[in-house]
């Protein structure tokens, strides 16, 4: 559907020039055929003047139907042939004085072909009026001798004689019928393109006044903003683009009482019909940039990124690889001065994804996006590195590379399915220093903690790479961009808890997602900074892309999110991307709220709330235990068994029991029977 | 994860030892990678061991071992470099992974011209025709590392003749047996790291 739609965008300018093309070869293709012929009748009769000026105004009309495509400028010779075609003599006079003016004219095809609008059948006499005297030098040049210029002259002699050759048929009888036959044929043209150019207004409009982007309801149903109908594609991009040169300039532009929301709310809907985008992402995406940015965002999501493929330091170097590629056919070129390791894929007649050098593991398939994640993190040798969703593994094996092989990389992704890919990428590129764990991501401080650098490449929404996954302009809702940022924000403390501060080398986080939108990145960076007072954002080590937002639609960040980088598509032609850099500096207070905590914590707080509810019931049931022959509840030593197991179950998540004995304490020397239940509530919702 | 009892630790060494010849040694020995400079205890960790994870055999520096002991069984999915996996019936087979461990220090090799690289990719064994260069002296059912002709090592298999009567072979008789490949990692990618 996307390729349809690119195709048809693309369509509008082209007509115009295929026409002329068209029509020029037209020119240069029938007269060879027409040649012999015309030469010889004509010996037999010399060509009426007239009648060859008419002639040509037929074949203007002529042309001007065959384009159809391009009844603008077909118009314009039509508007003009109706005038001159009734009134011959002017025409003679014409010839006569522009006789004078050009004697010999070299390539009269030339200009013909620019002044055809304007003086078609004057021209026209001209040439029949020279023919008839050249005439017999060049019979013996059309006949045998090959000369680049000759060729030309012949070639604009056998046209015309080709319209000599035509004139002969007239006479009288069918002169008049034929003219009659033109007029017509120019009047139904003449109407086509007056409605062509009703319908196309605003292209005419243009320079002129302002145009008129908003329309009436009944009006939009013909262009197919609402209706069931195929969208008028060619109209509604003129009707962006429009609104979007309104939105620019709206002093100048727009029209009397329209507002400027107005016109947003008309060009937001115009391109979630161009585009296909759901209302709602529409404008998430719009409000990012301005309008005019917006529509080129939107105009580079419908086209690929360039294929992108990476060195593997670890077994190769560019140089041999690109030579290796090259010998095997494929145009490739060095991604930019930004990587020493990138090189850009132009074509290929092999599949780049089945080479022997792939299957060697000299190199990854990877977007230049994913570059900037690792380039951020600049991992050292011999530290210890956590890639927290590590899958399909082209960041991690880069973070390999970058290291040498030295040190030790926890490559970590929630979906077994895709750590097998992860770990077919690992053990190709030769990464040795790896170890590959299925583990939730949030649980990884309790795992294993102490990381001198963290990646954190989180699951998003995927607002960058709509170029590569078409569907996530209509599947996300605003369900997701509540769900995905909360789960980021959770994974983004799950990473800073993870990394060891008095790293000598290190302490760094770095979080990126393929998604351009506040939500999951400006608003999840601040998050962390408000939760975590011991991280600060450090710059990004990056060259070049956009610096981050500081204030968005009302909110404000901290200003140091200027430090974070984001890659638009329209801008670096890679995939919208954003990178932060975090640097922890001291260790996580202990009053922080744990990633995997902080939601056992807030339910903690609503069982409590709930419990009160259900207080009732549940001393019922106790009564009623009491009562029954299996011998009541004992409380005291019930107790001992839950503390035992609540033990239990935090060694088992991890952590120490020991550190939350206080607590446990504090909470034991208040106790009664309801503060029990409670606990017991408590450890029922823990444990599920 | 633990280390190999010592029936596995045989088993595994004599298939190395099939491609490796007597430099399997260096396989054990710390000296692999390592500057001289290093201290004694820092040699020691970068010694690299063999570790078995749910049937399979990993090989690693000593150092990475220690620290996957923090990650819990089931969500070990992999470490280092995966040399093989042990078969129900206890023998030993040997993965594609393998290559980058035993390429090294092969014994014998066999170097593929150009025009037999596919083939071989696509999971045929070597013949005559293809051989651009092969260690002398081979003897028969023996492993050997195949190369192409810029060294890169494509896969593993064993002779199917010794060198000797492999000259008296017509060109398309066979060379050497395909075992792994490295165009595995397209065609077995679901099999080959299935836990």
């Amino acid at each position: 559907m996307g390729v349809g739609r690119r195709m048809k965008k693309q369509g509008p300018p082209t007509p115009l020039d295929e026409s002329l093309v068209t029509r020029k070869r037209k020119q240069v293709d029938i007269p060879p055929t027409a040649n012999g012929v015309g030469k010889k009748r004509r010996t037999a009769e010399g060509p009426p003047l007239m009648s060859g000026a008419i002639l040509r105004e037929q074949k203007a009309t002529v042309n001007g139907k065959a384009s159809k495509d391009k009844p603008l400028k077909a118009a314009k010779p039509n508007n003009i042939n109706p005038k001159k075609a009734p009134s011959p003599p002017p025409v003679e006079e014409e010839i006569s004085e522009e006789d004078e003016n050009t004697d010999r004219i070299d390539d009269l095809d030339l200009i013909e072909d620019g002044l055809e609008g304007v003086g078609v059948s004057g021209l026209d006499a001209l040439e029949t009026d020279d023919e008839d005297i050249e005439d017999d030098e060049f019979d013996i040049a059309d006949s045998d001798v090959v000369d680049s210029d000759i060729e030309q002259r012949t070639r604009m002699w056998s046209e015309d004689e080709d319209d000599s050759d035509a004139e002969e048929e007239l006479n009288a009888a069918n002169i008049e019928g034929l003219s009659r036959k033109l007029d017509m044929e120019q009047a139904i043209a003449e109407t086509e393109a007056q409605a062509e150019l009703e319908e196309a207004g605003m292209q005419t409009n243009i320079s002129g006044d302002k145009p008129k982007v908003l329309v009436d309801d009944e009006d939009e149903d013909v262009a197919g903003g609402t209706s069931t109908l195929a969208p008028d594609l060619q109209l509604l991009r003129t009707r962006i683009t429009d609104a979007i040169r309104v939105l620019g300039d709206f002093s100048n532009l727009a029209e009397e009482d329209r507002s400027r929301a107005e016109y947003t709310a008309q060009l937001l809907k115009d391109i979630c019909a161009y585009y296909g985008y759901s209302p709602f992402l529409a404008e998430k995406l719009f409000n990012l940039f301005p309008p005019g940015e917006a529509f080129a965002f939107f105009e580079a999501n419908e086209t690929p990124r360039p294929m992108v493929i990476r060195t593997n330091t670890l077994k190769s170097h560019r140089r041999e690889l690109a030579q290796a590629l090259i010998n095997r056919g494929v145009t490739l070129e060095p991604i930019g001065k930004w990587s020493k390791v990138g090189l850009q894929i132009f074509e290929s007649p092999v599949p780049i994804g089945a080479t022997p050098e792939y299957l060697a593991g000299h190199y990854i398939l990877q977007a230049a996006s994913s570059f900037l994640p690792v380039m951020a993190l600049a991992p050292q040798e011999h530290e210890r590195i956590l890639d927290m969703a590590a899958a399909p593994g082209g960041k991690t094996t880069y973070i390999a590379a970058l290291m040498k092989n030295t040190g030790c990389i926890f490559a970590n992704d929630a979906n077994k399915a895709r750590a097998k890919g992860l770990i077919g990428n690992i053990h190709r590129l030769g990464v040795k220093n790896t170890i590959v764990c299925n583990y939730d991501a949030l649980e990884f401080p309790h795992v294993i903690r102490g990381f001198d650098r963290v990646l954190l490449d989180a699951p998003c929404s995927g607002t960058g790479v709509i170029a590569k996954d078409a569907s996530v302009k209509t599947n996300k809702t605003e369900k997701d961009f509540m769900r995905l940022p909360h789960l980021q924000k959770r994974l983004l403390l799950a990473a800073i808890d993870s990394v060891d501060h008095a790293s000598k080398t290190g302490g760094y986080i770095v979080y990126s997602t393929c998604s351009v939108t506040v939500e999951e990145n400006e608003q999840v960076v601040q998050y962390a900074l408000n939760k975590r007072p011991n991280v600060k954002l450090v710059s990004t080590g990056l060259t070049f892309g956009r610096e981050g937002y500081t204030s968005y639609m009302g909110k404000t960040f901290h200003p140091s999110l200027k430090e974070t980088r984001r890659y638009y598509p329209h801008t670096y032609n890679v995939d919208g991307f954003f990178v932060s850099k975090f640097k922890k500096t001291g260790p996580t207070p202990a009053n922080a709220v744990l990633a995997v905590n902080g939601k056992n914590s807030k339910q903690e707080t609503t069982a409590v709330e709930e419990f009160v509810d259900k207080t009732p019931i549940l001393t019922e049931e106790e009564e009623e235990a009491k009562a029954d022959d299996f011998g009541g509840w004992d409380e005291e030593e019930d107790r001992e068994y839950m503390e035992r197991a609540k033990k239990a179950a935090l060694r088992k998540k991890g952590r120490d029991p020991k550190a939350d004995k206080a607590k446990a304490k504090s909470s034991d020397g208040t106790s009664n029977t309801e503060d029990g239940q409670a606990k017991k509530f408590k450890k029922t919702k823990k444990a599920c | 994860m633990r280390p190999l009892t010592d029936t596995e630790t045989q088993t595994l060494f004599s298939k190395l030892a099939n491609y490796t010849g007597r430099s399997l040694t260096h396989l054990i020995t710390s000296s692999t990678s390592i500057p001289a400079s290093s201290k004694s205890k820092k040699d020691e960790d970068n010694r690299h061991v063999f570790r078995l994870h749910s049937s399979r055999v990993y090989y690693l520096p000593l150092y990475l071992a220690n620290l996957a002991t923090s990650i819990a069984r089931p969500n070990l999915l992999s470490l280092g470099t995966c040399i093989g996996k042990f078969t129900k019936t206890g023998k030993f087979r040997l993965h594609i992974t393998a290559l980058d461990v035993i390429a090294p220090h092969a014994r014998y090799k066999v170097w593929v011209k150009p025009n037999g690289e596919m083939p071989f990719l696509y999971g045929g064994n070597v013949v005559k025709a293809h051989v651009g260069r092969w260690s002398e002296d081979c003897p028969e059912h023996v492993g050997v590392v195949v190369y192409d002709m810029k060294d890169v090592p494509l896969g593993f298999g064993v002779t199917a003749r010794s060198t000797a009567e492999s000259r008296r072979l017509e060109p398309t008789g066979i060379v050497t047996f395909r075992q792994a490949d490295i165009g595995e990692y397209l065609r077995d990618e679901d099999t080959l790291f299935a836990t």
